[in-house]
């Protein structure tokens, strides 16, 4: 007798009662969840029905989009409700203290301290030095309350830095409405992007395995964003928000650039928790720090998630590329980079998924990786030129 | 028989990883070469970077075009084979693989699977089996239920579920093979073989195009091609060039592009906002007309062919210009024309130069802030610093002085030895330091910045005035006259002898002999030559005096010759004898005996087209989705077996759990179905 039986077929006579049902992840939703879910899209329609008409088709497909990205990412991983109605509440606010004027900016109190762009930004910056102190407090003095106040230092930092862009986005239309624009454009605002993502990324892992013991060391990256930032404000004044080239004038934008951020932030966690499985390795701090599976498999994970972005991000620059300057790819060193990096990446996942590799060579190899990346990332601005020149040092 | 095992041999080789990642490798490094060394630059500039020696080397190995070098392109191929092979080999199988069930597990080999559990059956096994597929089912597995034991009495449920991970192997693998042959097919692999067969040459002549031979050009029928064409504004062209190696070749277009107009659109602080061009696009064939206005980010196609604004430049700007002796004692001011582009000559003297026109730009926002700012010295605390940056993100153009200075040309000039020294002029004067100028600058290295001469304005803003002042202190024939003026008016009164006055006389004439040499260069150099070190600065102090007080009465003598009433003695007019006397002595270091200055002009823009044909586009796109399907597939699909041996005889149930990757989540999958099968098995 052989039956076959799919997922169609039907379940007769069976009294199943006693075993657990796996509920459907839809039923598990709570009424919040579904009120936060219909607050955004409420919220992109009101956007729509306001700014519709300066907005073309791909515009408005990225605003909806957006909306039902963050609602399932706030489904899937809830604190994020939490975040967007912060985020949503504080921009608002600041927006509705400008009045439409850029000069109160140093006027209003609450906008020259605390909530607007620039000060946000040097808020977030600030915060991500306390979660630094406070994660390597609590990892070397063993300490659960100070780790958590680490969490609680990124996660307000983080939020500070979205606001910052927010209503920097504002600002930007209040200096000209062509000159209003996305703020990634440039090398400062990816930076502050780079710790957005990057920390949301961490603290998402953080929760999934459970443990802070590696915030430690991803902080030490994004310190090293936040000391980049802090630098080109004070040194270079690049802080200033510049008109955009006629190439950036492109919806193409808001994707391209977010979509390679996610990548280079999880390439960055991932080289790090490298770096802490090493020093584990090495018996350093062994005992402070999770298993060796724990960090492997964080590794694993935030190189697969940054692979797959990272693959979008430069398909879609591609594909931009195709439509600005002539032709998807041109072999320029920022696109010959970006292969350079996908192939390396690539074949990390090859040994790994094919070869079965595991141990410190894995983990060196993305501490390596991240080297790459970082040279494709600034690097390339630096010393090559090109057509992909957007932010200069 | 030999034979065979050598085909094996090289399949096997083919097909492998090891192989692929070897070429992934290579690639890897060649690509890196490729961005550290400037690509398809102009041939003298590697000569000159690598020397005689190198070049030709280099230039074998194809390093100034890596991406279209011949063994850069057999790697890709070899690429695209290694991986269909891949694919061809490794398919069929997945594929199997995934439709499998592995029924055919007996119980020793479940034995051996790390994730596995026994329980007791306290319930009928017909219906522990149920309840069990039951949960599978719910759980997103499918499975296969197979007798199993001698007689049949126990039964085995192989069930499998993310058995789609698998093809993400074969998508992403199929994926990059697709996105390499649309590059190849966009690549130049028929022109390269053209050009190794001798069937086409590339031009490097600087000709005009409908003089390039047949064996240059390419016909409208070529499928895949990138070029670009410079239209000046109510021209229109049909061609593209294509720039290969050292040279180009001319692409024939199957349209014919006319620039109506470019628009160029700058925001307040100067940096272009927009670029744009009304095209006529004319088919060749059909006749059929097409006016479109193309921008950056928005190209037109037609046949196929994309239109893309990439760039733009003067297209021939005409101007009127006025050249001013600067080194005669003469004014004899003359009138040029030329345009940008163009090349036209001009005689000082009994020498000819040859004057390149290269640039014109009808505007040029300065920040002019490090003029008028004050050197004070700011000891910003850091909390000032810090308070500083607080606030809205928007610049703080306080501090800048953003101003259009107006129009400016550059310029070449090129001595009989063919070295060129770059010009670059405003057409208005700016104000400096409260005093009005017309500003020149000039480098003789492109690579450096404009270094300026200053020409003063007269009272009445023009630039004669200081024309003629500067004849008169380089005329000879004048000196005496300036000698005696100054000597007259400088010192008043009976008191003063004869003699004395003679002196003075002499050695006004002394000094502007002097300073018509090189300047104030060659009045110092005669002070440390002639004088005690002692008295040289006391010296220097004196000379300054009598050449300003010299320099005046000339002032005064051109302005009587030029029949006007003689300067007021104020303020203005030292300055303006100061200012004159530094800008001759410039002059000298300025590198021409000539000054241009714009008149008029009537400006003429370019538009920089690319046309960009690509059929592999889209074969590229599909591709690329491939690519990512199989991406999320190969990570985020994760394959997992069950299998369960319900053995009545013996009241038990085996569970043993496999999957193709030994994860955190998959063990603790295995705890949750344990427990929940082991609740099953229960009453």
């Amino acid at each position: 007798m052989e039956l076959t039986q799919t997922q169609t077929a039907n379940q007769t006579s069976i009294q199943a009662q006693t075993l657990p049902q796996p509920q459907s992840w839809l039923r598990r939703l709570s009424w919040f969840d579904w009120a936060y879910a219909a607050a955004l899209l409420i919220g992109a329609g009101v956007a729509l029905q306001l700014y519709g008409a300066y907005m073309d088709g791909y515009e408005k497909t990225i605003l909806v989009g957006t909306a039902l990205s963050v609602a399932g990412l706030g489904w899937h991983w809830k604190p994020v409700r939490v975040l967007m109605i912060v985020l949503v509440g504080v921009s608002l606010w600041s927006i509705s203290l400008y009045q439409g004027e850029l000069a109160r900016a140093d006027k209003v109190f609450f906008l020259k301290y605390m909530i607007s762009s620039q000060t946000a930004i040097m808020w977030m910056c600030f915060l991500y030095g306390m979660a630094g102190v406070a994660y390597w407090a609590g990892l070397l003095g063993r300490a659960d309350g100070l780790a958590r106040a680490g969490t609680g230092f990124t996660w307000s930092a983080t939020t500070m830095g979205l606001i910052g862009l927010m209503v920097r986005w504002y600002e930007s239309y209040l200096i000209g409405t062509d000159v209003g624009h996305i703020p990634i454009s440039n090398l400062y605002e990816v930076f502050v992007l780079f710790c957005i993502i990057t920390s949301l990324l961490y603290l998402y892992y953080e929760g999934r395995y459970a443990t802070r013991k590696l915030g430690a060391f991803v902080l030490l990256i994004i310190l090293a964003a936040v000391w980049f930032i802090l630098w080109y404000t004070f040194d270079r004044g690049a802080h200033e928000i510049q008109p955009l080239v006629p190439a950036l004038q492109s919806w193409w934008m808001k994707i391209h650039v977010p979509a390679n951020f996610i990548g280079y932030g999880a390439f960055s966690i991932a080289a790090m928790v490298g770096v802490a499985y090493l020093l584990a390795n090495k018996g350093v701090m062994t005992r402070l720090l999770p298993p060796a599976e724990v960090m492997d498999d964080v590794m694993y994970k935030s190189i697969a998630i940054g692979f797959a972005f990272f693959t979008i991000a430069t398909i879609l620059g591609a594909m931009w590329a195709a439509e600005a300057w002539g032709g998807y790819w041109s072999w320029d060193p920022k696109e010959t980079w970006a292969l350079i990096v996908w192939l390396n990446y690539a074949a990390w996942l090859h040994m790994r998924l094919i070869k079965g590799l595991r141990g410190p060579l894995l983990a060196w190899w993305s501490v390596v990786g991240l080297m790459v990346t970082t040279f494709a990332f600034i690097g390339v601005n630096m010393f090559l030129s090109g057509l992909h020149s957007y932010g200069s040092l | 028989m030999a034979q065979h095992t050598r085909t094996r041999a090289a399949y096997d080789l083919l097909s492998s990883m090891r192989f692929a990642v070897s070429l992934l490798t290579v690639l890897a490094i060649a690509s890196v070469v490729g961005t550290v060394l400037k690509q398809a630059e102009p041939y003298p500039n590697y000569i000159s970077q690598f020397g005689q020696f190198w070049f030709p080397v280099f230039e074998a190995l194809g390093l100034y075009d890596v991406y279209h070098a011949t063994w850069f392109l057999a790697i890709l191929s070899f690429l695209v084979l290694s991986t269909s092979l891949c694919v061809y080999r490794n398919g069929p199988g997945m594929l199997r693989e995934m439709r499998n069930f592995r029924e055919q597990a007996t119980e020793r080999s479940l034995q051996h699977i790390q994730q596995r559990a026994e329980f007791e059956l306290a319930i009928s096994p017909a219906t522990a089996l149920e309840r069990a597929t039951q949960y599978l089912t719910s759980n997103g597995f499918r499975f296969r239920a197979v007798p199993r034991g001698e007689d049949g009495a126990d039964t085995l449920i192989a069930a499998k579920a993310g058995s789609y991970h698998r093809t993400g192997y074969l998508l992403t693998h199929c994926g990059i093979v697709v996105i390499c042959f649309g590059g190849l097919l966009d690549g130049n692999i028929p022109l390269k073989v053209l050009q190794l067969t001798g069937q086409k040459v590339i031009e490097t002549r600087d000709i005009p195009q409908s003089q390039v031979p047949p064996q240059s050009r390419l016909s409208p029928a070529n499928l895949s091609f990138r070029g670009n064409v410079n239209i000046p504004e109510g021209t229109s062209a049909n061609v593209v060039f294509q720039n290969v190696a050292d040279g180009y070749l001319v692409q024939d277009l199957p349209f014919t592009v006319a620039l109506k107009k470019f628009h160029i659109d700058h925001y307040s602080t100067g940096q272009p906002r927009d670029f744009a061009s009304d095209i006529v696009v004319t088919d060749n064939e059909t006749g059929e007309r097409f006016e479109r206005t193309i921008r950056v980010n928005y190209p037109f196609f037609h046949k196929g062919v994309a239109i893309y604004q990439a760039s733009f430049a003067d297209g021939g700007t005409r101007m009127q210009l006025k050249g001013w002796p600067l080194l005669s004692p003469r004014v004899a001011s003359f009138d040029v024309a030329g345009a940008v582009n163009q090349a036209t000559r001009i005689t000082s003297g009994d020498t000819e130069i040859r004057v390149e026109l290269s640039d014109f730009r009808p505007f040029n926002i300065e920040d002019l802030s490090s003029n008028t700012a004050t050197s004070r010295v700011e000891v910003a605390s850091v909390s000032k610093k810090v308070l500083d940056q607080l606030g809205s993100g928007a610049a703080d153009n306080s501090k800048k002085d953003l101003r259009n200075v107006g129009p400016s040309f550059q310029y070449r000039l090129r001595d009989a030895q063919g070295q060129a020294r770059e010009f670059s002029n405003y057409m208005l004067p700016l104000q400096l330091d409260g005093a009005w100028y017309l500003m020149t600058g000039v480098r003789s290295n492109p690579n450096e910045g404009f270094r300026f001469l200053r020409l003063p304005l007269d009272a009445d803003g023009r630039i004669d005035g200081h024309m003629q002042l500067r004849a008169l202190l380089l005329d000879e024939k004048s000196r005496a006259e300036i000698g005696r003026r100054f000597a007259r008016n400088a010192v008043s009164g009976s008191a003063v002898s004869e003699t004395m006055r003679e002196r003075l006389a002499e050695s006004a004439e002394k000094v502007l002999q002097l300073f018509a040499l090189r300047g104030f260069e060659s009045v110092g150099q005669f002070i440390e030559k002639g004088i005690p070190q002692a008295e040289q600065e006391k010296a220097a102090d004196v000379y300054v005096k009598v050449l300003e007080g010299a320099a005046l009465e000339a002032l005064q003598l051109a302005r009587e010759r030029a029949k006007l009433p003689s300067a007021p003695f104020e303020p203005q007019t030292l300055r303006f004898v100061r200012d004159s006397l530094t800008s001759v002595s410039d002059s000298f270091a300025y590198g021409a005996p000539v000054y241009l200055q714009l008149v008029q002009y009537e400006e003429i823009k370019a538009s920089g087209l690319q046309l960009t044909r690509s059929p592999g586009k889209n074969i590229v796109y599909s591709g690329s989705l491939l690519l990512v399907l199989g991406i999320f597939a190969m990570l985020y699909i994760r394959e997992r077996r069950i299998w369960l041996l319900v053995k009545p005889a013996q009241g038990k149930m085996l569970l043993a759990m496999a999957t193709n990757r030994h994860t955190l989540e998959n063990e603790r999958e295995f705890e949750r179905h344990k427990a929940a099968l082991a609740a099953a098995a229960r009453d």
